[in-house]
């Protein structure tokens, strides 16, 4: 296995399409358990957190731009990217312990393609999207469409994501992420959920996008949910019918971690709390941004 | 194999070292460099044991391919003590029993560093999530913990 450290996106593009067994890597949090795991180990690492854009957090006047490979404790860390959205901070900074925080990343936690994996159901609520690098440039895909299956993603062997791009929180907007384990830290997502509410005038819902995590084989919208919202002020029975249309969103698996059954429980009770934080931090941003 | 030239600050002291691309920061610390402080107990980021600090943070060197050491700043347990003199998370470890057997001290060492480092005065939550990344089977943690406050007092002078 040789290790190579490109510094240009343009760099590692022909690196990868010149060598078929060549595999990308950020903090290899996932790439070395499943080496020791047994996995078949690449011919070359690709390590991308020598190339600059891949390692960044930046903000202009309309979005923000997050390196594929930044460090998810460089998201939590930063006070003005984790108050405009604190959902996704949050799900960022539930990846692993501190140590696994200072090499985990957002590109690594998407292109691993686990279903638990905690940042994308706030990534998809938010509409990140993902600028991808391959042979022949750069192309745009929705954080939704990149994953296909556990371990399964729409990108080509010689393709690699090189920054997310997430348009600034409008007002009377807000993001909220939760996870259920059975223990306070370092576990996997038995459920997560995610919220994104925009708010009218009146104080009532202009818009809502729900993902739910861990309970199919991707990260599933809940379209049901969000509808029952618009329009609504997320009155009780509105919730109810949140968290029923959540749990009907779920496919999930029986594990050790939880059974179909309480899987789908936890969804919506998940979802309807995520919904309830999503709006109170929206009711705070209710000035200029 | 071929194996690649490595160059970084260890303990403060400019070190180099040949390894080969696949082995892990951890094996070449303690078969290349002979620090064998760090230890490795699952090899896969779990468990703590190996944690060092890379430029000021801390990180499992068991996850590192050891070329991505190269230009970096390193601090293993070895570099702790000062002139023989030992860190105070070090002699409040040994005063207050926060160790049996032994072989986890050296990570929840660094990570108890790299906590006090960025906030000298954390509640006892807080080291206690600062601390969730390091595993150990003797202690029951109370104790790791009680040394990490009295050592934090101790650092600021109280």
């Amino acid at each position: 296995m040789k290790y190579v450290a490109p510094s240009s996106v343009e760099e590692a593009a022909s690196l990868l399409s010149s060598s078929p067994s060549a595999q990308v890597f950020a903090g290899a949090t996932d790439v070395v358990p499943q080496i020791r795991a047994g996995r078949p180990a690449p011919d070359v690492l690709v390590d991308l957190k020598k190339i600059k854009e891949l390692v960044a957090l930046n903000s202009d006047g309309d979005k923000w731009t997050v390196g594929a490979a930044t460090p998810t404790a460089y998201l939590t860390e930063d006070d003005a990217f984790s108050h405009e959205f604190p959902g996704l901070a949050e799900a960022a900074g539930l990846i692993g312990s501190d140590q696994i925080q200072n090499r985990s990343s957002l590109g690594g936690n998407l292109c691993n393609a686990s279903p638990a994996a905690d940042s994308v159901p706030a990534m998809v609520v938010n509409g990140v999207r993902a600028v991808v690098a391959g042979p022949n440039g750069t192309r745009v895909l929705d954080v939704s469409e990149v994953v296909t299956g556990p371990g399964q993603t729409a990108l080509d062997d010689d393709e690699f994501i090189v920054e997310f791009e997430i348009d600034k929180m409008p007002s009377r907007s807000g993001d909220a992420y939760l996870r259920m384990i059975p223990r306070t830290e370092m576990d996997i997502a038995v459920v997560g959920a995610g919220a994104r509410v925009t708010l009218a005038d009146d104080g009532s819902i202009e818009q809502a996008v729900l993902a739910l995590g861990a309970v199919a084989p991707t990260v599933v919208r809940i379209p049901d949910a969000e509808q029952a919202l618009v329009g609504s002020t997320a009155d009780e029975e509105t919730l109810n019918a949140v968290a029923a249309a959540a749990s009907e969103a779920c496919d999930p698996i029986d594990d050790k971690r939880g059974t179909v059954e309480y899987r789908k429980q936890v969804a919506g009770v998940l979802a309807k709390r995520a919904v309830v934080i999503a709006i109170e931090r929206a009711e705070q941003r209710n000035g200029t941004n | 194999m071929p194996r690649t030239h490595i160059t970084t600050v260890i303990n403060g002291d400019e070190t180099e070292f040949l390894t080969e691309d696949s082995t892990s920061l951890l094996n070449a610390l303690r078969d290349e460099v002979g620090l064998t402080g760090a230890k490795e107990g699952c090899g896969t980021g779990d468990c703590g044991a190996c944690s060092i600090l890379v430029d000021d943070r801390v990180n499992c060197a068991c996850l590192m391919f050891a070329p991505e050491a190269d230009g970096t700043v390193i601090v293993t347990v070895e570099g702790l003590a000062d002139s023989g003199e030992l860190h105070p998370l070090q002699q409040c470890f040994l005063e207050g029993a926060a160790l049996q057997c032994g072989i986890c001290t050296p990570g929840f060492l660094m990570a108890a560093k790299a906590l006090l480092d960025k906030n000298p005065d954390p509640t006892e939550t807080e080291i206690r999530y600062a601390l969730a990344g390091n595993l150990c089977r003797c202690t029951g943690y109370d104790k790791i913990i009680r040394a990490v406050q009295e050592a934090a007092r101790e650092m600021r002078g109280q």
